[in-house]
């Protein structure tokens, strides 16, 4: 009787203290999406506009918010691009000299969320963000299967801007599914898988290739924008396969594949399906001679450590920082910052996530409404038209102009290099490698508009 | 005769269709389409004339390889089912644990060449140190999660064998990180050995002989010797092998430590042949495991043995042989439902599983 009893208070005591926890707001800013609009008498009335404004009081730091897979398989990738974050803080006072700058007079602090790479961790990881009114802006995901049709929705739904460094996926600035607070810095997948088939049709002289995607809409984009452009070249995709990114056993689908005979097998997914990949395509005879390649997925880190000397002659498809003539300096400073504060890149869109913290930052001093008394407002819906209308920013990735479907893209057209292992940036060991292959495209050219 | 017939049919069944059997029916026609449709899309395949001979010869050895991994775990959650009544689903994590204990190890040995220099004592080395590793978390697992809930329903073991099971792999996560790493493996493992004209690759070979012994010597264990003898006493009936004088825990705690040092081969071997570990590595291959033991008959050790082989043999050679002649494309994606296919069709005509005894009730 006693026992029971006892066990029933702890238990009590237990829901208590889960429920107190829920409940208890979370302090760092003005709390709360509405305030004054400051004593210089702007024309802007937070509490009237739509998604009103986001408040911080004197003193109070500027709270951003990161949504980037800073856990698990795909970590090289979000890692880095939270560096690129945080040397882009480092720069806010012009210098990149390991201590934080200020904007307009506040500190910039990061609220890190996990976004694991999947649908489920976008989901949780925005509903946290989206919850904060005392987030400014969000950068984020790192992979498009947790940003399409759901973080891009949650944070917009909420008139918190979304910028992914990372983000590929065609789907995601679709006009028939583009949310309106959601732009990214990183290049539309159409180009790269554009670039990829002219490698392999025109550079490595193949007609025959077979493509592995894992179901994300990052692969499946490319796999199917690669059979688009293939086929009109004149190749033949001759076996389309599809895995799990958990599945840890690909000979019996290597096998498969290689009954219909590619010359090249096109496999733009994560580690550690790439290296597996690579590691067992030695272990069947039929593939002997068989090329294999990936694209920015595929290019981390990882891929070296796990593969070994396996991997050698892999072929890696990614993005190019172009900085233009006016950043190429700053470009030269940040990547020696870079080499100083965190070691060699891992992955290869820091520099998208330094230009995505600046485009929205340089934003936010234009229609912040800054109060006499050191407050800040920033009003949620005139910050994503200022972003929105950013023109021929100078940004490490290339030249930027953001259009309305939210691609910021570099109008002097992306650059996409493919490099075959193990000389690729990403390996520990050949941080300066060259391309052996590069293309410029814009969008339209890719799309053969 | 109509009569009695009649009589004999169960009240409720009087009114429904005349008493005819319609489970048995519908079970029937499910079976015979799953059979039908096996065959067709074999035949179709087969007419086709893709796959070589050569390429389905090795689908088959890949299948007895990955077969001979679900084999050794699944006899662990064969031999635990046979003692205790329970399906132990942490032993997922008995593997994993046994996987990562031999990792840094293999790391270092790696580091220092020892690996390379003396493949076959750093093997042994590494196959003891996982087997440490997972006898210890089994043994764990029984003492800490296990051994209080003996005589609760059988519900109560299950969810906590899930949550133990999550606990294992988050604990994991939390000492080792989510990622996944590469397990260094000796040089002389890469390439294959040709026995009796196919050639078949070093690491399979070493899978497919060492998982044979285990399971060579643990039915031998099991059917000659003493413990084994209790162990088989205790399955059949705890209450009374007690009173024979057998103590029941020791039996007990012998059955995990049996299933841990297997499931501890069994990660050396994954190790070999994938050369990743991480801490989720458990998860699929023990449901893959369970799966297979159900398929071959829970409890028995030969069942263990033969539902590892076949759901091998189904996840390698079954997508390419039922399904390509009906040109579905990605066969691949679908290995698990035509395993899970083939598992629904065998409980419907043989609920304990193929060697098992026919009881149904397993919760």
């Amino acid at each position: 009787m006693r026992k029971s009893r006892w066990l029933t208070m702890v238990a009590l005591v237990g829901v208590l203290t889960l429920v107190a926890a829920a409940c208890s707001k979370d302090n760092g800013g003005g709390g709360g999406s509405t305030g004054s609009s400051g004593a210089s008498g702007s024309a802007i009335d937070c509490d009237t506009v739509q998604f009103g404004c986001v408040v911080y009081g004197p003193g109070e730091p500027i709270r951003v918010g990161t949504l980037l897979a800073i856990s698990g398989d795909v970590a090289t990738l979000g890692v880095d691009s939270v560096h690129g974050v945080e040397l882009a803080i480092d720069h806010l006072d012009g210098k990149f000299d390991a201590t934080p700058g200020q904007l307009l007079g506040h500190d910039v602090t990061l609220q890190q969320e996990d976004d694991l790479c999947s649908k489920e961790g976008g989901q949780s990881g925005a509903t946290k963000l989206a919850a904060d009114p005392t987030i400014a802006f969000v950068i984020g995901t790192s992979c498009s299967s947790a940003a399409l049709g759901v973080a891009d929705t949650i944070l917009s739904d909420k008139g918190t801007i979304l910028i992914s460094p990372s983000n590929t996926a065609a789907g995601l600035t679709a006009p028939s599914q583009h949310q309106p607070f959601y732009l990214r810095t990183a290049q539309n997948d159409a180009i790269q898988a554009k670039v990829v088939s002219d490698f392999v049709f025109t550079k490595l002289g193949f007609t025959k290739a077979a493509t592995i995607h894992d179901e994300s809409p990052y692969a499946a984009g490319l796999t199917g924008g690669f059979k688009t452009f293939f086929e009109g070249l004149g190749g033949t995709v001759t076996d389309e396969e599809a895995i799990t990114s958990t599945d840890t056993d690909f000979k019996p689908l290597l096998t498969s594949i290689a009954q219909t005979h590619p010359q090249l097998i096109y496999l733009p997914d994560f580690n550690p399906a790439c290296a597996l990949i690579a590691i067992q395509a030695q272990d069947i005879p039929d593939l002997k001679g068989v090329a294999l390649m990936g694209s920015d997925g595929c290019g981390a880190s990882t891929f070296f450590d796990q593969a070994g000397s396996a991997g050698d002659g892999f072929y890696l498809s990614g993005p190019i920082a172009s900085p233009g003539s006016t950043t190429s300096a700053l470009s030269d400073e940040y990547n020696a910052a870079y080499k100083d504060q965190f070691g060699s890149p891992t992955a290869d869109f820091n520099a998208n996530a330094f230009d995505a913290f600046n485009v929205v930052t340089d934003a936010i001093k234009t229609v912040a409404i800054q109060g006499s008394d050191g407050s800040l407002s920033i009003p949620r819906v005139a910050l994503k038209d200022a972003v929105f209308q950013t023109v021929d920013f100078a940004g490490l990735s290339g030249t930027l102009t953001c259009i309305s479907t939210g691609d910021c893209q570099a109008p002097g057209a992306v650059n996409i290099g493919v490099y075959q292992a193990p000389d690729a940036p990403v390996n520990p060991a050949t941080p300066d490698a060259k391309p052996i292959f590069n293309e410029q495209l814009t969008l339209a050219e890719a799309l053969g508009q | 005769m109509a009569g009695a017939a009649r009589e004999a049919i169960p009240r409720r069944a009087v009114g429904r269709l005349s008493g005819l059997p319609t489970r048995r029916i519908i079970q029937w026609v499910l079976g015979i389409a799953v059979v039908v449709g096996a065959a067709l899309g074999a035949s179709k395949t087969l007419a086709l004339n893709t796959f070589s001979a050569s390429a389905w010869r090795d689908l088959v050895v890949f299948g007895v390889a990955q077969g001979a991994i679900y084999a050794l775990i699944a006899l662990g959650y064969s031999m635990v089912y046979g003692v205790l009544r329970m399906i132990n689903f942490a032993h997922g994590e008995v593997f994993m644990a046994g996987a990562f204990s031999s990792y840094f190890v293999a790391r270092t040995l790696d580091h220092s060449g020892f690996l390379d220099d003396n493949p076959i004592v750093a093997l042994l080395i590494l196959l003891l140190v996982a087997m440490a590793g997972s006898v210890g978390v089994a043994v764990l697992l029984e003492r800490v999660a296990y051994r209080r809930l003996r005589g609760a329903t059988r519900l109560v073991p299950l969810i906590t064998a899930i949550g133990a099971s999550l606990f294992l792999q988050n604990t994991a996560r939390g000492f080792f990180g989510a990622q996944t790493r590469g397990y260094p493996t000796p040089e002389i493992l890469g390439g294959s050995w040709t026995i009796f004209g196919v050639p078949i690759l070093r690491a399979q070979v070493i899978v497919i002989v060492v998982a044979l012994v285990s399971v060579v010597g643990l039915s031998l264990f099991v059917a000659r010797t003493r413990t084994g003898k209790s162990m088989r006493a205790v399955a059949e009936d705890k209450e009374i092998a007690s009173l024979m004088g057998i103590d029941v825990d020791r039996v007990i705690v012998t059955t995990f430590v049996i299933g841990g040092m297997l499931a501890g081969v069994a990660a050396i071997l994954f190790a070999i042949v994938f050369q990743v570990v991480g801490p989720f590595m458990g998860f699929i291959p023990g449901i893959k495991a369970f799966t297979a033991a159900v398929l071959g008959g829970i409890g028995s050790i030969a069942g263990a043995a033969l539902g590892g082989l076949l759901l091998g043999l189904l996840e390698s050679v079954g997508p390419s042989l039922f399904l390509t002649g009906f040109h579905i494309p990605g066969p691949n994606q679908l290995r698990d439902v035509i395993a899970f296919a083939i598992l629904v069709l065998v409980l419907i005509f043989r609920p304990g599983g193929i060697l098992g005894a026919g009881d149904a009730e397993k919760v």
